[in-house]
């Protein structure tokens, strides 16, 4: 379960990452609790295990042209689908780093592992999970947490 | 030499993400730095270490293989003298210290700004 401070260190993660990243501000829009299991998925995924004082998955997805006008905004050339996984997992690594200022040291976090157009193997480890939707442009992405 | 007399310096970046290493080195806008390779865990930082004899190096933590603290140890064990700038997403204080004390020399937290990835490398080469 997820106190109100907690979901709001991920929103702040998701905002720094935009105005920072790609020097555009994001906008969030109210968090809301999934009770299915299945919080859903974009094109890409970028999935965070989270182990030590908490357990579950914190994850960043999103559709191609997010991403791909995300990778030009940081002046990469490169938009292949190689480099657009590479940027869902880092996204998600960064966010869920970020959150240890607040989670601290013992929120350990995994290397992010990516899923990529299989939008249904993108699963939640338990029934309960916070969205927090990401609008930035004219593009909508998900971070999802979903933490015991 | 680079314009102001300065020796050059060889830097060495290590991240497993591919578009970070990338945009470290396209963004890195210090005269005296000339990259001489990158890496993608520590493991292949290690051996790319050995040979290309790097003065500065920037460093993820998070990484497959071998991860960036231990790495960063090797890197020190083999070159006490080299200048290490940690580059990571993880923002707690205690990392921080860790990195700090197993030999880094800075630390710059993701995500950053060119702006913020330059004033960082200034900073850690100002005393060298």
């Amino acid at each position: 379960m997820l106190k109100e401070a907690e979901i709001r260190t991920f929103i702040e993660g998701a905002t720094n990452y935009f105005e920072t990243s790609a020097q555009q501000s994001a906008t969030v829009g109210s968090p809301y609790l999934v009770t299915d299991g299945n919080p859903g998925a974009y094109e890409y995924t970028g999935i965070i295990g989270i182990s030590g004082s908490r357990k579950g998955v914190v994850y960043f997805t999103a559709p191609r042209g997010m991403l791909t006008v995300l990778l030009m905004r940081m002046q990469e050339t490169d938009t292949s689908d190689e480099n657009i996984k590479d940027l869902v997992g880092e996204v998600a690594n960064t966010i869920s780093g970020n959150a240890r200022r607040d989670f601290g040291k013992n929120f350990v976090i995994s290397v992010p592992v990516i899923v990529a157009h299989e939008v249904d193997k993108v699963t939640a480890p338990h029934s309960r999970s916070y969205v927090i939707p990401i609008n930035w442009r004219t593009h909508s992405a998900k971070l999802v947490v979903c933490l015991e | 030499m680079d314009d102001g007399g300065k020796p050059t310096l060889k830097l060495m970046i290590v991240d497993d993400s591919n578009i970070i290493r990338r945009r470290i080195e396209r963004s890195q806008q210090i005269a005296r730095l000339e990259v001489v390779g990158a890496a993608s865990n520590g493991r292949e930082a290690v051996e790319l270490f050995r040979r290309t004899q790097p003065d500065v190096v920037t460093m993820d933590l998070t990484m497959p293989e071998m991860d960036g603290v231990e790495c960063v140890q090797q890197l020190v064990s083999i070159n006490s003298n080299v200048l290490i700038l940690v580059v990571s997403a993880l923002a707690d204080k205690a990392t921080a210290v860790d990195a700090i004390e197993k030999g880094a020399n800075g630390f710059l937290c993701k995500p950053f700004t060119d702006r913020q990835l330059n004033d960082a490398l200034e900073e850690l080469l100002s005393g060298s």
